[in-house]
């Protein structure tokens, strides 16, 4: 644009419009402290707000998105034909109905040319369904790849594929040795197969002299408990043969533990929320409120020329909502970019359906947030509007200091400090209120970093707690070595007495145990409970204790709070476990950190159940003694294992996608509320600063050192900030102790207090330090710019 | 005459770039020691400049300031601090007290930058402060005093560090009548003990009473440079 059409603009403006342009061009940093301010508040509002939402009944959405079924039921293809089951539509309470569609229970092989598993190696039992990728029901979402578009393709689900998309299984059990190459990984909200075929494969895979069998899935009218949908059940199989129905999988597991996780997210986000919007408004609030101090002549000079009171409200009320009218655009667009990749990572762990942010969102949030903006500006605007004309420009350089700060400065001034120093110690005094919200901006900014580490520290903490059930540097499991070529067998009891031989000789075992399952009965209540049974010592692979002890002999156990609740028990209590018609009496002695439903106990409190020991069900952890290689060890111990059946492997750390995903939310959000933090501290000092430049540059005349200067205005922040450190942390604290617990109740858990321990000397010290340095940070620019002001124009500064 | 305390040679100083008129052009002066200077002049030609660039406050654009054998003109900003505080005092048109401290306080900074001693440097200020006879007020703050006790905290200041430089902007130029003879008389005195000053003025009765040597600068541009027989000296 030339010179002559900016002109020509301005000369279009009203008296108004220029007054707020001018306005704003005078105060650049504060224009761009107030965009950049409400930017970040509208991103943060945005992206935490969608995760909100996204966080919310994550199940339910992909459920109603995908259709899915409530039952998905197989049949014996023999025993039913497919109008039989198409009839089932017809059935009392089915409300929608898919299928049938063949399903086959497959034995499969790695395929050759795999990336990560060698040709050969069985893969797990597969039930392969042919059927196309939407239907009425269970529509499948390809999250990876593509869907079915050739013979020999498959899709695997996602999340739950021992393979990758280009790799191959093959059917080394059926004529022609048939070979699938996995196209694609999908997601079933319903989870209705281990892999998707075209109908037309079904005949190749089908071993022969049998019938595939038949998929239905289902839709209820009333589905919303497990009775409902037995009732349902009965009705569908009612109608059929008897024995036709051979199993079937309800939507409420997949349901339950989807929305655990999901769960598990809501409080802290709500955390990190409540804190950014403080955060967010009373910079604002500072900022504006500022500028009103700061433009008190200016007000008066505009007075003096004839502008009305109303419109000097209206000018600061502009000066406000323009940059953050600004601010809030770049922050629904940063909010919608930072979404793609956080929201992913979010919904990956959910097992969700990205929504992405809500259109309503993008324009609720900064409508909101300038709402907000015009509010906290309106109170300084009005004050600005009821300014006396005369009192406004008679107004000088500097506002005086009360009585409190000048009692301040001759406090200071009696410190065995250098005078640059006690000056800017002295200077936060003289504006009691001002230097309250510079504190509160840091208390806010030092909770936030408090909480955050806290919370990355405590989750990763649990996890390392989590990943106690399956201890140990080195693990043994029951079948042969990945590409050792050896066909799987059965183990023996006799196998499993061999490796504990070969464990309990081999140089480098400091401790092994024989970590076996077993299904038992509980006294007085229905069905069965999963029961870890350990052999050997296993006190070093103790779980984390959230209460009580780990057991010592036979006749004790510990139990998650998943256990405890199912039960209604305590720890202290005694249950008999029972089997084969006996029982045996376990005392709870501790409570342990797990998220499953189930006993630990040692093996020979089930002795008098006498249950069939279950070698495929047995595996052992191996503690090694320090210095000895996991990888050398196993394969020492390999040289003896393999005759058994069994393998050695170094033990890797599980990495769970929803810790992940909570660390990445949660250094982010604790960034921002830093960013905004440090930005409310360079508005405030940097205001304090201008306002007090004439008095700096009396300062430099006097001899004042850049150096000295750049000190006088950190020391100005350095008690604040301190101040700031002493309170934020411990309400940082507060507030993990506060929101994880809430996060691991969500989860169907209790938190043991070590977890929550994460606070040590070296981290409280760094923090307190913290408040010091967010202070320093945001007070730096100021420092720097007044160290660089000029000293005779800043003398002639009114 | 004893050796120049002050040498300003070619100095021209100019604001912006797109400034047709330089604030100083070509200038060059020498000042003695014991010397006091007046500078008059209309607003606008060059007064200021001058005085800023003798006290290091501002840099010439071109040209070279000494004082005291010290290259002003080439100093680094904490160098520049250094100099200000051990070689120059400055006494200002709106005194430029620092309001949240005590007249005590605002006398003692130069000192306390300085690294005097606190014992020391408060024996000074007592001792300054009773000479120009505001030790009564030495407890009170600034805005509580008379525009003339005002300009005796600030050369009480000025003399604080025992610089051999005095430097006065428009020193009675915000004060009545009264107050502004008490100054003249303040300075009258402080030339009369053999202090070099150099003092920008558009009060020709001030010039008049202090200065034993008077400049006119006209645009940048020295236009007159006479020896003058102060009153107050002669007095």
């Amino acid at each position: 644009m030339s010179r002559k059409e900016r002109s020509g603009r301005a000369g279009r403006q009203s008296p108004l419009g220029r007054v707020v342009r001018a306005g704003m061009g005078r105060k650049r940093v504060q224009t761009l402290v107030m965009a950049l301010t409400t930017m970040t508040a509208v991103t943060a509002s945005v992206l935490a707000g969608g995760l909100l939402l996204d966080s919310q009944g994550p199940y339910q959405r992909a459920f109603t998105a995908q259709h899915g079924a409530h039952l998905s039921a197989d049949f014996d293809g023999s025993a039913v034909g497919a109008e039989q089951l198409a009839a089932t539509a017809h059935v009392a309470g089915v409300t929608g109905t898919a299928g049938p569609y063949p399903a086959l229970t497959l034995h499969p092989r790695v395929g050759a040319g795999n990336r990560f598993m060698p040709a050969g190696d069985p893969l797990d039992t597969t039930t392969v369904v042919g059927r196309p990728i939407d239907g009425p029901l269970d529509d499948l979402r390809v999250t990876v790849g593509h869907w079915l578009t050739g013979p020999g393709q498959i899709v695997l689900p996602d999340g739950d594929s021992p393979l990758d998309i280009g790799d191959t299984m093959v059917f080394p059990d059926l004529p022609g040795r048939p070979l699938l190459r996995v196209v694609g990984l999908a997601s079933s909200v319903t989870g209705t197969a281990d892999g998707w075929v075209a109908p037309q494969e079904i005949p190749a895979l089908t071993p022969p002299g049998t019938v595939p069998q038949q998929q239905m899935l289902y839709r209820f009218a009333h589905a919303g408990t497990r009775a409902e949908l037995e009732t349902d059940r009965a009705a569908v199989s009612a109608v059929l043969p008897a024995q036709a129905m051979v199993g079937s999988a309800s939507y409420l597991d997949a349901e339950q533990q989807a929305n655990r996780t999901s769960g598990t997210f809501v409080p802290f986000l709500v955390a990190f929320g409540v804190l950014g919007l403080c955060m967010s408004l009373l910079v604002i609030g500072v900022v504006v409120s500022g500028a009103v101090t700061a433009g008190r002549r200016r007000i008066g000079i505009l007075k003096a020329l004839g502008f009305t009171p109303a419109q000097v409200v209206r000018a600061y009320l502009g000066q406000a909502l323009i940059p953050a009218g600004t601010g809030a655009a770049a922050g629904v667009l940063l909010g919608n970019l930072l979404s793609i990749p956080v929201m992913g990572v979010a919904d990956k762990a959910l097992h969700s359906v990205t929504l992405g942010v809500p259109f309503w969102l993008d324009l609720v949030v900064p409508l909101g947030v300038l709402a907000a903006v015009a509010g906290a500006a309106l109170v300084p605007a009005r004050r600005a509007g009821r300014l006396r004309t005369v009192e406004a420009l008679a107004v000088g350089r500097t506002e005086q200091a009360g009585r409190f700060g000048r009692s301040a400065h001759g406090l200071a001034s009696r410190l065995p400090l250098p005078r640059w120093l006690t000056l800017g110690l002295a200077l936060p005094l003289g504006r009691p209120a001002r230097s309250a919200t510079t504190m509160a901006a840091v208390v806010l900014g030092t909770i936030g970093v408090t909480f955050g580490i806290g919370l990355a520290l405590a989750l990763n903490q649990v996890q390392q707690g989590l990943s106690q059930e399956m201890p140990g540097a080195v693990q043994v499991m029951p079948f042969p070595a990945p590409g050792s070529g050896a066909r799987p067998r059965l183990v023996t009891a006799a196998d499993l007495a061999a490796t504990g031989r070969a464990l309990a000789a081999q140089p480098g075992t400091r401790s092994w145990t024989e970590i076996s399952t077993a299904r038992t009965g509980v006294a007085g209540h229905a069905g069965q409970t999963q029961v870890i049974a350990y052999s050997g010592d296993s006190s070093w692979a103790a779980l984390q204790l959230v209460a009580g002890r780990w057991f010592s002999g036979p006749g004790e156990a510990v139990a998650p709070e998943a256990f405890l609740t199912a039960y209604g028990l305590h720890v202290g209590d005694t249950v008999t476990l029972t089997a084969n018609g006996r029982g045996a009496p376990v005392k709870l002695v501790g409570e342990v950190l797990s998220l499953h439903n189930e006993l630990l106990t040692g093996a020979g409190s089930l002795t008098p159940l006498a249950l069939p020991v279950v070698p495929d069900a047995t595996q052992f952890a191996v503690e090694l003694r320090q210095g000895t290689d996991a990888a050398a060890y196993s394969d020492s111990v390999n040289r003896v294992l393999s005759r058994h059946g069994l393998t050695a492997m170094p033990n890797t750390p599980m990495i769970s996608i929803v810790v992940l995903s909570m660390d990445t939310l949660a250094t982010l959000l604790t960034l921002m509320l830093v960013t905004v933090a440090g930005l409310g501290v360079l508005n405030t000092v940097l205001l304090d600063t201008r306002e007090r430049v004439h008095d700096l540059g009396v300062l430099k005349a006097l001899g004042l050192k850049p150096r000295q200067t750049v000190g006088m205005v950190l020391a100005s922040v350095a008690l604040t900030g301190l101040a700031a450190g002493l309170v934020g942390v411990p309400l940082g604290i507060l507030l993990q102790r506060t929101v994880l617990p809430a996060m691991a109740g969500a989860a169907g858990t209790a938190v043991p207090g070590v977890d929550l321990d994460v606070y040590g000397p070296p981290l409280l010290l760094s923090l307190l330090a913290g408040g010091l340095v967010l202070a320093a940070l945001g007070a730096l620019a100021p420092a720097v710019w007044a160290a660089r002001a000029r000293t005779a124009t800043a003398l002639r500064t009114e | 005459m004893s050796a120049p305390i002050i040498e300003i040679r070619d100095v021209s100083k100019t604001y912006a770039a797109s400034e047709a008129r330089p604030a100083l052009a070509d200038l060059s002066l020498e000042v003695a020691a014991g010397e006091a200077l007046a500078v008059l002049g209309p607003s606008g030609s060059g007064k200021s400049t001058l005085l800023n660039l003798i006290a290091g406050l501002d840099r010439p654009s071109r040209g070279t300031v000494r004082v005291a054998g010290t290259a002003v003109h080439a100093l680094g900003e904490a160098a520049l601090a250094g100099y200000r505080r051990e070689r120059i005092g400055m006494v200002f048109q709106f005194f430029n007290l620092l309001d949240d401290l005590t007249v005590e306080d605002n006398v003692l900074i130069p000192a306390q930058l300085a690294g005097v001693p606190k014992a020391e440097a408060r024996e000074r200020a007592n001792g300054l402060l009773t000479r120009l006879g505001i030790v009564r007020h030495a407890r009170d703050y600034p805005g509580t005093l008379s525009g003339g006790q005002r300009q005796r905290v600030a050369v009480a200041r000025a003399l604080m560090n025992n610089p051999p430089l005095l430097l006065a902007d428009e020193p009675t130029g915000a004060l009545d009548s009264a107050s502004a003879a008490e100054v003249r008389e303040l300075l009258g005195a402080l030339v009369a003990e053999g202090r070099t000053l150099v003092l920008v003025t558009h009060d020709t009765g001030l010039a008049a009473q202090c200065a034993t040597r008077v400049i006119e600068l006209v645009d940048g541009r020295l236009t007159r440079d006479v020896r003058n027989s102060p009153v107050a000296v002669a007095r």
